[in-house]
């Protein structure tokens, strides 16, 4: 349902400053989304200020510095660091994408640092994501056949194989869904698209023998067709990836079947 | 699991903010914007209306709407009108393309978009300039 304004447990009013520059330096302000599910208040936006100088040149290497040497209760995901594990995933600057991607330099001004949008928060820049992966478990992301498993391999030809290429990279991170307003809006009953991406997957995978079953599950005026390409999913992805053309390419085999 | 705070409630979780700190792409401001036009369209619609049932009742009802259509607000309406139905149009080209399959590069994406509003505001000029000159 959509609603544009946040709920009066979620409105944010300012936080606290907790350092100021000290000395001569690189200074950058980050004004970071916190929320504390012990505190019983609302969330609010911290500052903090960090020397370029002595840090490395990423939003996460900010972060990180952060919670080391400013303020340990900051809290978010992280763990690769180098944009293969999508747990860093945020809304930096007024878009979604991966601390560990996003240069520090590339912001103009205070980075603004929130949780994906749209998301149950955890804590500070935690979101939940129970739906997002129920919703992946939905399109049954996994090898479905008829045939008898091959006593090796399942083949696959070199074209046929090219046909996942701009798919199989996806990394779940969720940048793409949360930044979708008709996610936002309809995210108990639309998929998403990095969800629909997955399912474009394995809908075009040669190997696959449940394309029509698969086809039959997304036909519905929501789970798939809440896509309205506006098209905030190909901006937000990290990796470079198109789910909106996943989705479009969903939409046209679904008109092709019917023909 | 139950999740608690300190005084053993568990807190409702807030949700994060969305609309108010997500950067307004000009993708995603034509799509509102699409979306809009088109509602507007449903009032067009009624002004067309008003002008065939004028047309048809009589000479009185036909010269009181072009009487209407004459004053500042009748005009200001009446161009409003022009941009939203030619925007409506443009962003109806957009998705056809984008239907279609095509044009989901990222610069394409901003092109279109951007092309879109620019040619919606070309035309309603080129037919207001073309009703001033006294060619329709």
């Amino acid at each position: 349902m959509v609603q544009l304004t946040l709920p009066k447990n979620s409105t944010i009013s300012e936080g606290k400053t907790w350092n100021r520059p000290d000395r001569e330096g690189d200074w950058k302000e980050f004004r970071i989304y916190r929320w504390n599910p012990d505190d019983e208040r609302n969330p609010r936006v911290d500052t903090y200020h960090i020397d370029r100088k002595q840090c490395g040149p990423m939003v996460l290497d900010a972060l990180i510095k952060i919670k080391n040497e400013i303020d340990p209760t900051l809290t978010f995901r992280r763990s690769c660091r180098e944009g293969i594990c999508g747990s860093c995933a945020m809304n930096i600057d007024g878009t979604n994408t991966l601390a560990c991607l996003k240069g520090i330099e590339d912001v103009k001004g205070p980075v603004k640092v929130y949780p994906l949008p749209h998301m149950e928060v955890v804590k500070d820049l935690v979101p939940d994501l129970t739906n997002f992966y129920a919703q992946h478990r939905s399109i049954e992301p996994w090898l479905k056949t008829d045939t008898p498993t091959p006593p090796k391999e399942w083949k696959q030809s070199r074209d046929d194989r090219e046909k996942l290429d701009g798919l199989y990279e996806c990394i779940l991170c969720a940048c793409c869904s949360s930044s979708c307003p008709s996610y936002w809006w309809n995210s108990d009953r639309y998929l998403g698209p990095a969800i629909l991406l997955q399912a474009y997957r394995w809908v075009i995978d040669s190997r696959d023998e449940a394309t029509g079953e698969r086809l039959d599950n997304l036909e519905d005026p929501f789970r798939l067709y809440r896509c309205h390409t506006i098209m905030n999913c190909a901006k937000a992805c990290p990796k470079g990836l198109s789910p909106a053309k996943a989705i479009a390419e969903l939409k046209k085999l679904m008109v092709e079947r019917r023909v | 699991m139950a999740v608690t705070s300190g005084r053993g409630v568990r807190p409702k979780r807030p949700l994060s903010p969305h609309l108010q700190i997500y950067s307004p792409l000009i993708n995603m401001v034509m799509s509102i914007v699409h979306r809009m036009t088109g509602a507007a369209l449903y009032f067009g619609s009624l002004l067309l209306a008003w002008w065939l049932i004028a047309a048809a009742t009589g000479p009185d009802a036909y010269n009181y709407f072009l009487s209407w259509c004459d004053t500042w607000l009748g005009k200001l309406v009446l161009l409003g009108y022009t941009w939203v139905l030619m925007h409506h149009m443009m962003g109806g080209i957009r998705h056809f393309i984008w239907d279609s399959g095509h044009g989901y590069d990222l610069e394409m994406v901003d092109l279109l978009s951007w092309g879109s509003l620019a040619a919606s505001l070309a035309l309603t000029a080129i037919v207001w300039i073309a009703v001033a000159m006294g060619a329709v």
